[in-house]
C-alpha cells in the first residue's frame, strides 16, 4: 500500500526491549541468589571455597559435601524449580482468565492438593501395609499430586461443553468445588489425632525443609517440562486479551490455547504443592510487579515471571532458615506476610489500572 | 475472486437470528451491509469471519469453504474489526496493534508496518500511549490499525484480502469518519475485498459499490447502491420515513422526514 518507512528508529510504545534487558537481570539476580542461598545455612559450611575444591579436585570434607550435595542443592534446585513453577503458573491463569487477580487456586488445584495430602496424613495408616511401606513418605505428595490433577480434570469437564471451554463458567465452578472439597477436607480433619493435625498444619503453611534429591527427581521434571512449554503461550495469551473472538481473528487456536494454559498450570502448581505444601501469594505478586515494570505483554513476562519467582522463593527461603535459627520458619508464613502487605501496597498505589 | 455467503441460516441459542441470507461480496468492491439495530448485520458478519458456524448453508471465500479452515489459515486473507472492542491488561497502543501481526510471517520486529498503519489511521503520534487511557474513537481507529497490519497488501500471491469491519466509523467524528471511508475505498480500489456495516447512509451513498439491506434476520435487498437506497426500500425496513434527495453530481442526500428541516 504505503511504501514503509524503514527508519531504524525505536517504535515508542514497544517495550519488548524492556523485557529482554530485564531477563537480563533477573537471571544475574538468581544466579547471586543461588549462590547465596547456597553458602547460607546451619552448618557454617564455606560453599564457594567447597566449590573450589571441588572444581580443582582438592579433597572435600565428607561432612561438606554432605550438607552441600546433598542438602543444600537439592533444596536450592527445588527452591527454585517450585518458585518458578507458582509465578509462572500465576501468570498464564492471569492471561487465561484475564485478570490480574486470578491464581491457579481458581483451577481448584490447590484445593485438590490439600484435599490429597490431608487425605494422605489423616486416612494413610488405614492403606493396606504393603502399600504404605512402598510408598513411604512420598504418600503425602503423590496424595496431593493426585488430587490437584483430579480437582482439575472434574473442573475442566464441567466447563467444558462441545469442545469449548468456558472460562467464566470454570472461575465460578471453581468457587463451588473449592468449597466442596473444604467440605470433604473438614470431614477428614474432624476425626485427625493431634499429631496428623499438627502435621496438616506444616504440610498447608508450605516448606522446602523437607527437599531431597528424591523428591526433586520425581517432581522436578514435571515442573521444568511446564516451564520450559510456557513461552509457546506468550502470542496466545496476547491475543486472548483482546477477548476470544478477536483471538481466533488474529489466527490464534483458542481452545488449543486454553487446554495448554490449564495443563501447564495443573502440572506446575500440582507437582509445586506436592514437594513444597502451600505457598502462597507468588503466583499473584511476582508477574503483577513484571507487569508494572515492562507491561502486560507474555513474551517476555512468562520467562521474567519464572525467573523472579524462583528468586523471591529462594530469598524467603533464606529468611525462614535465619529469622528464628537455629529452628526453621514455615516458607509459606514468610511470603504471606511479605507477599500480603507488598500486595496490598501495589494494589493501592495503581487502583487506576484494576479498575480500566 | 468474491466473498460469498450462501443461504445462511443460523440459530443463536435456541432462537433462529438469520433465515437463509445470501450475500455475494466482490474484491475490489466496498460491500455495505445496512439495516436496523437487531437486523442480524453483526450476526451475518460472525458468520463471514467463520466465528459462529451457521447451521445450514456455507461461506466461500476465494474459492475455498471457510469451514474447514483453521484460524492460522485464515488470519492471513481476513481481518475484522469488530463492532466492540474489550482489552484486559494496560497494554500500550503498538502493542495491541501488533497483535495484528501473530500470524504473519514478517521477519523483523514489525515497527515499519505498525508506524504505517497508524498514520494511515490518523494516530502517528499515539504509538506509546496506553490504550485504556485513549478516547472511544481513538481506540476504534486503534483497532483498525490491528486489523491492517493484519493484511497489509490489499493482494496477495493466492488472491485478495477481505477486511470485514463492524460499523467502523460509528465513534468517529465527522473528519475521521471520511478518512476512515476513504481507506476502505483505497483498499478496495487497489484490489482488496472490503464487507462494512453501516449505519450512516450518506456514508455509505457516497462510498459503496454494493449495497446489502438487511430486515429481521434476511437479505431484502441487494445491488448497487442507487437500486437499494431508495425511499420504499429505507422507509420499509427501517420502519420510518426517509425523503432521497438527488445531488447535482448523481450522488443522493437522505435526510429523515419530519425533522423539521
Ligand atoms: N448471543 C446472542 N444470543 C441470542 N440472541 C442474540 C445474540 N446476539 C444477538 N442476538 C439477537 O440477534 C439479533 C441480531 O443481532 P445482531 O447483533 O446481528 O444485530 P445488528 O444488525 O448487528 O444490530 P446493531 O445495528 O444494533 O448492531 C438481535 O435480535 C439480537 O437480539
Ligand atoms: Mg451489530
Amino acid at each position: 500500500m504505503v511504501a514503509l518507512d524503514a527508519s531504524g528508529e525505536r517504535l515508542a510504545g514497544d517495550r519488548r526491549h524492556l523485557g529482554r534487558s530485564l531477563a537480563f537481570w533477573l537471571f544475574a539476580l538468581l544466579a547471586a541468589v543461588a549462590m547465596l542461598s547456597l553458602g547460607h545455612g546451619a552448618s557454617g559450611v564455606s560453599a564457594p571455597q567447597v566449590l573450589l575444591d571441588w572444581f580443582t579436585g582438592h579433597e572435600i570434607a565428607r561432612t561438606d559435601r554432605v550438607v552441600l550435595f546433598d542438602i543444600r542443592l537439592p533444596r536450592l534446585l527445588t527452591g527454585m524449580l517450585v518458585g518458578a513453577g507458582l509465578a509462572v503458573s500465576g501468570a498464564v491463569m492471569q492471561g487465561l482468565f484475564r485478570n490480574p487477580l486470578a491464581d491457579p487456586g481458581l483451577l481448584g488445584v490447590s484445593a485438590g492438593a490439600s484435599l490429597g495430602a490431608i487425605a494422605a496424613i489423616v486416612l494413610g495408616g488405614l492403606l493396606p501395609p504393603a502399600i504404605l511401606a512402598a510408598a513411604g513418605w512420598h504418600l503425602v505428595p503423590l496424595a496431593a499430586f493426585a488430587g490437584s490433577w483430579l480437582a482439575m480434570a472434574v473442573l475442566y469437564g464441567i466447563a467444558t461443553q462441545q469442545g469449548k471451554t468456558s472460562v467464566a463458567t470454570m472461575l465460578l465452578a471453581g468457587i463451588a468445588i473449592a468449597a466442596m472439597i473444604a467440605a470433604v477436607s473438614g470431614l477428614i480433619i474432624y476425626r485427625a489425632d493431634d499429631q496428623q493435625l499438627r502435621d496438616l498444619t506444616f504440610w498447608s503453611l508450605g516448606s522446602l525443609a523437607g527437599a531431597s534429591w528424591v523428591k526433586l527427581l520425581a517432581a522436578g521434571p514435571v515442573i521444568a517440562a511446564a516451564l520450559v512449554v510456557s513461552p509457546l503461550l506468550a502470542r496466545g495469551l496476547n491475543g486472548l486479551a483482546l477477548g476470544e473472538a478477536a483471538a481466533a481473528h488474529v489466527g490464534i487456536r483458542v481452545q488449543r490455547v486454553k487446554t495448554a494454559a490449564i495443563l501447564i498450570t495443573a502440572a506446575a502448581t500440582g507437582a509445586s504443592v506436592a514437594i513444597s505444601g502451600g505457598i502462597g501469594f507468588v503466583g499473584i505478586v511476582v508477574p503483577h510487579l513484571l507487569r508494572l515494570l515492562t507491561g502486560p505483554d507474555h513474551r517476555w513476562l512468562l520467562v521474567n515471571s519464572g525467573l523472579l519467582g524462583a528468586s523471591v522463593l529462594l530469598v524467603a527461603d533464606m529468611v525462614s532458615r535465619t529469622i528464628i535459627a537455629p529452628a526453621e520458619l514455615p516458607i509459606g508464613i514468610i511470603t504471606a506476610m511479605i507477599g500480603g502487605p507488598f500486595f496490598l501496597w501495589v494494589l493501592l498505589s495503581n487502583r487506576r489500572m484494576l479498575d480500566g | 475472486m468474491r466473498l460469498q455467503a450462501r443461504d445462511i441460516r443460523l440459530y443463536l441459542g435456541r432462537a433462529e437470528i438469520l433465515h437463509g441470507v445470501d450475500l455475494t461480496a466482490h474484491a475490489g468492491r466496498l460491500t455495505a451491509i445496512i439495516g436496523p439495530n437487531g437486523s442480524g448485520k453483526t450476526t451475518l458478519l460472525r458468520a463471514l469471519t467463520g466465528e459462529i458456524a451457521p447451521a445450514s448453508g456455507n461461506v466461500v471465500m476465494n474459492g475455498r469453504d471457510i469451514a474447514g479452515m483453521r484460524p492460522g489459515e485464515l488470519a492471513p486473507i481476513r481481518a475484522v474489526l469488530p463492532q466492540q472492542s474489550v482489552l484486559s491488561f494496560p497494554f500500550t497502543v503498538a502493542e495491541i496493534v501488533r497483535i495484528g501481526l501473530t500470524s504473519s510471517h514478517v521477519q523483523d520486529d514489525g515497527h515499519a508496518l505498525i508506524r504505517a498503519a497508524l498514520s494511515r489511521v490518523g494516530l502517528p503520534d499515539h504509538a506509546g500511549r496506553l490504550y485504556q487511557e485513549l478516547s472511544g474513537g481513538e481506540q476504534q481507529r486503534v483497532q483498525l490499525a490491528r486489523a491492517l497490519v493484519q493484511i497489509w497488501h490489499p493482494v496477495g500471491s493466492d488472491g485478495p484480502r477481505w477486511l470485514l469491519l463492524d460499523e467502523p466509523v460509528s465513534s468517529l467524528d465527522i473528519a475521521q469518519q471520511l478518512t476512515v471511508m476513504r481507506l476502505a475505498a483505497e483498499y478496495a480500489r487497489q484490489g482488496g475485498g472490503v464487507v462494512a456495516i453501516m449505519h450512516d447512509l450518506n456514508l455509505t451513498a457516497m462510498f459503496a459499490d454494493h449495497v446489502l439491506l438487511m430486515q429481521e434476520g434476511r437479505a431484502v435487498a441487494e445491488g448497487s447502491p442507487v437500486d437499494v437506497l431508495t425511499d420504499h426500500r429505507l422507509s420499509g425496513a427501517y420502519g420510518c420515513c426517509l425523503q432521497i434527495n438527488h445531488t447535482p453530481s448523481d450522488g443522493v442526500w437522505l435526510l429523515p422526514q419530519g425533522a423539521g428541516l
